[in-house]
């Protein structure tokens, strides 16, 4: 067989040049438009417009929550607690010992404005996402002052049944449990003293 | 090939040996593409196959990602199309896409088919390709056919209840076949899911099975070509037809020009044309079914109006279903009631020019009837007339007619 023998119908190629510049050519028109053409399916499957309704930023009435209280709302199918905090539980956040993270270092865990000792934007009101950070359940309030079975010398916070997780009234997780994240701090911002908006970022600030 | 310039070239290479070693990768892609000599004489009329081939990949994308949004379910398939059009991200373009793409499909399809007639390319020995491209024309219609139920809007709805009661025609089991079809006493959630299954699943599966038996049946004898010459008669040496070339690169470079052009039209329609006047997508279809509202006119969708036209030409139910069948069943016979010694219409007479062509005026005419509402039984009977002429006088008029001597060589 003389396989590399040219065919008789086929003429030899006589300028390889021109030749390997229209392949080229065209293999990298034909690759953007296969790029362009592959982009409307991928971006087929991200959240649709109504998802994105449904994500939308939440408004949320908190004049009447009373200190102590855990005013629960959702959005984006997390459960964010809203908590009015009294001075006592504001004094005791500022003592509290034995956490992780007291000074919220981690700048995933919140935004910009809530990196203080209360971690929020008023010092008594909290707006966190709930879900334990361990593994998500979402923990008990227990805002009271006394001894727990988990803690004798409980100041009030949040205690996780699932994995026995437990945070400050702040959100920021102890020393010795599962959890080593502080509870997120989702983007908010106050319409006026009774209301805010969850998912909305304040004007002018990170 | 050149020798392997880097390191890089050359681990490449090694990987690929590697691979072929174990799976013959090389000679199947010789056989089917590298060292698959395909005439040189090839014209506009052989891009259709390719074609057709670009447009089932599209359907099958496009399909793929329309079922992640679709709900076949009656109360919410109206729905989550119009959920398609509008909230999902590029979702109307994916959609115009996959409805454009079949009326494109059957577009390329007729016209892969006549060039077959033209060309004579079901002639000895190429009856199984034909036989094949027939059968997956006939899946191809009832998979066209239940996608077109999916949106459940009246005009899927109505098209279904007209096309499921021709099943009850059949005698003695009539009733009771059309009430097992649909699931229910009426077109409903039960015949949507069905649909639903067989149009994404079961018929996908068979027509890509089909494409690959047309293509293995196609690629065992070899291309026919526009002056009918075996080429496979005028070997060289090394065994190669002299009058072939490789399908690769020379046929895969011609496909690519013409899919572009192709696609040109392709993206023209669907970005500015999508419903195409009402032919590709009816205004009827954007209201939901309702089994209470008849719509005032029910044509089926362009590419089925010749058969349902020879349906109303039949002043009988079943009569009229069973001329409907016929006139696609019969082209299955197409390659023993041709006689010609000779298969390319360029060596035939005028007697086989003026029948194709005159059949080629009854389909297109009898698919205008199909879409008009006021049609004349005369004109209705007359194509009909014709159109079944072509195939039951086939035998007759290619046995008697003076054909051409037909050159050694092809020409170009």
């Amino acid at each position: 067989m003389s396989e590399k023998e040219p065919l008789d119908s086929v003429q030899e190629p006589t300028d390889q040049g021109r030749r390997r510049l229209l392949i080229g050519t065209t293999g990298v028109v034909g690759a953007v438009g296969v790029g362009f053409a592959a982009w409307p399916f991928l971006a087929s499957l991200l959240p649709s417009e109504r998802a994105r309704i449904i994500g939308a930023p939440v408004e949320v009435f908190i004049g009447d929550l009373m200190p102590g209280h855990l005013l629960r709302v959702q959005w984006r199918g997390q459960t964010i607690g809203i908590m009015r905090r009294d001075q006592r539980m504001l004094d005791d956040l500022q003592r509290m010992e034995g956490l992780r993270d007291p000074d919220s270092s981690n700048a995933d865990q919140q935004p910009e404005f809530a990196q203080n000792f209360h971690r929020s934007l008023r010092p008594e009101i909290l707006v966190a996402n709930i879900h334990c950070t361990h593994l998500g359940c979402v923990p008990q309030v227990i805002p009271e002052v006394g001894p727990q079975p988990f803690d004798a010398n409980w100041r009030g916070g949040f205690f996780c049944p699932c994995h026995r997780s437990t945070f400050d009234l702040a959100g920021r997780v102890f020393r010795g449990v599962p959890a080593v994240l502080n509870l997120l701090v989702p983007p908010y911002r106050f319409i006026d003293d009774d209301n805010l908006i969850i998912g909305e970022t304040p004007e002018g600030a990170a | 090939m050149a020798k392997p310039a880097s390191t890089f070239g050359k681990n490449v290479e090694l990987v690929g040996n590697w691979i072929d070693e174990r799976t013959s990768f090389s000679s199947f892609w010789n056989k089917h593409l590298a060292q698959y000599y395909a005439p040189k004489n090839f014209n506009l009329w052989y891009f259709f196959g390719s074609l057709s081939l670009l447009v089932l990949v599209n359907q099958i994308v496009t399909g793929i990602f329309l079922t992640m949004h679709y709900k076949p379910d009656a109360e919410l398939a109206f729905a989550s199309i119009e959920f398609i059009m509008r909230d999902v991200e590029w979702g109307w373009l994916i959609r115009y896409m996959h409805s454009t793409g079949a009326s494109l499909f059957f577009v390329v399809v007729y016209l892969h088919m006549l060039r077959a007639l033209m060309y004579g390319s079901y002639q000895k020995p190429r009856e199984i390709v034909w036989i094949l491209g027939v059968t997956i024309y006939l899946v191809l219609m009832a998979e066209s056919f239940m996608g077109y139920v999916l949106p459940w809007g009246q005009m899927s709805y109505w098209g279904a209840q007209v096309i499921i009661s021709l099943f009850g025609a059949v005698p003695w089991i009539g009733d009771g076949l059309v009430e097992w079809i649909r699931g229910d006493y009426l077109i409903a959630d039960a015949t949507l899911n069905r649909f639903f299954a067989l149009h994404v699943v079961a018929l996908p599966l068979v027509l890509l099975m089909l494409v690959v038996l047309h293509l293995a049946a196609l690629h065992e004898v070899g291309s026919n070509n526009p002056d009918g010459v075996e080429i496979k008669q005028n070997k060289d040496a090394a065994g190669r037809p002299r009058d072939g070339i490789p399908f690769h690169p020379y046929y895969t470079v011609k496909d690519i020009f013409g899919a572009c052009f192709f696609l040109l039209i392709a993206a023209f329609i669907i970005f500015f044309w999508p419903e195409f006047g009402g032919y590709f997508l009816k205004p009827d279809n954007f209201v939901e079914a309702n089994p209470l509202v008849t719509p005032d006119h029910i044509p089926p969708v362009w590419y089925f109006t010749p058969f349902y036209a020879i349906l109303q030409a039949v002043p009988d139910k079943l009569m009229g279903v069973v001329l409907m069948g016929a006139s696609v069943l019969i082209l299955y016979l197409v390659p023993w009631l041709d006689r010609s010694p000779v298969k390319s219409i360029r060596y035939r007479s005028w007697m086989s020019k003026l029948a194709l062509a005159l059949f080629c005026v009854a389909f297109v005419r009898l698919g205008m009837l199909g879409l008009s509402q006021d049609s004349s039984t005369f004109e209705l009977r007359l194509w009909t007339f014709i159109y079944f002429a072509f195939f039951i006088l086939m035998p007759i008029w290619t046995s008697f007619e003076k054909t051409k001597s037909v050159p050694e060589r092809v020409t170009y």
